[in-house]
């Protein structure tokens, strides 16, 4: 369940680890629970990484642009992470990739939370 | 047209946590044509903007049935009829635009532009107070 996902900080850097199906009744869960975070924790960075995502319909869209621009107003940063194959399709056709957000092989396995894409 | 060699029909209550069901409900009818991961997620994706559609717009004052109908043919075809007895759409082709929503918020605006990109035929029609009614087409590819 994507409620149930795990929220990782290191410093001002919070990383959702979504998780399962991700859809308009399980993309509430995950909004209220991120949002949540990035507010009392003053957050600059949120990463949210999609690699146990196994579906999400164009609810994770809104759930991506909705971060996407509290962030903005936050003066932060929103990064897609690890975003699976099959979630490719639909974040091409959302026109994702004009925002700049979507890394790739970022390593979020253990505590660390470090990019490993220009390495 | 010919007839269909098998059909299933399904009505649920606009509740979100029956997006899931209807769209693991049709992935299991359709599995029987042997569809591959791509074509499965394809499916599931468009019935679950769909379903979406009806619990976010159509019944967003009220709750109400969603009649699902999925219907499979002799050459691989798949018909999806999803039906609500909802508020309508005054303007479907506008509804149809992407990035179009009047939900606000957190909704992309972009149901109908998955559903037509992920299928191969999209229709609706929509009665203002009466409901709407979404047909999508796919057809599964045969394997060597």
């Amino acid at each position: 369940m994507v409620g149930n996902m795990e929220l990782r900080q290191s410093e001002s850097t919070l990383t959702a680890m979504l998780e399962g199906e991700l859809d308009h009744h399980t993309a509430k869960a995950a909004r209220e629970r991120i949002d949540a975070a990035v507010e009392k924790n003053h957050i600059r960075l949120l990463q949210l990484d999609f690699s146990g995502v196994s579906f999400m319909d164009s609810s994770g869209i809104g759930l991506i642009l909705g971060r996407y621009r509290l962030m903005q107003t936050a003066g932060g940063s929103l990064e897609v992470v690890n975003t699976p194959p099959q979630l490719e399709k639909l974040m091409r056709l959302a026109g994702l990739s004009q925002l700049d957000v979507i890394r790739r092989n970022v390593a979020n396995k253990g505590g660390d939370v470090h990019d490993t894409a220009n390495q | 047209m010919t007839q269909p060699i098998n059909e299933m029909r399904l009505t649920i209550p606009s509740r979100s946590a029956n997006e899931s069901f209807a769209r693991a409900s049709v992935a299991a009818f359709i599995a029987q044509l042997d569809p591959m991961v791509e074509e499965l997620a394809d499916i599931k994706t468009a019935v679950s903007e769909a379903v979406t559609n009806c619990i976010v717009h159509a019944y967003r004052e009220s709750a109400g049935l969603i009649y699902i109908t999925c219907r499979i043919f002799e050459d691989g075809r798949i018909q999806i009829r999803i039906r609500d007895k909802g508020c309508g759409i005054a303007d479907v082709e506008q509804a149809m635009e992407p990035l179009y929503t009047t939900a606000g918020g957190e909704r992309a605006g972009l149901g109908f532009a998955v559903m037509q990109s992920f299928t191969d035929k999209l229709r609706v029609q929509s009665s203002p107070g009466k409901g709407t009614t979404v047909v999508m087409e796919k057809t599964i590819r045969r394997r060597p």
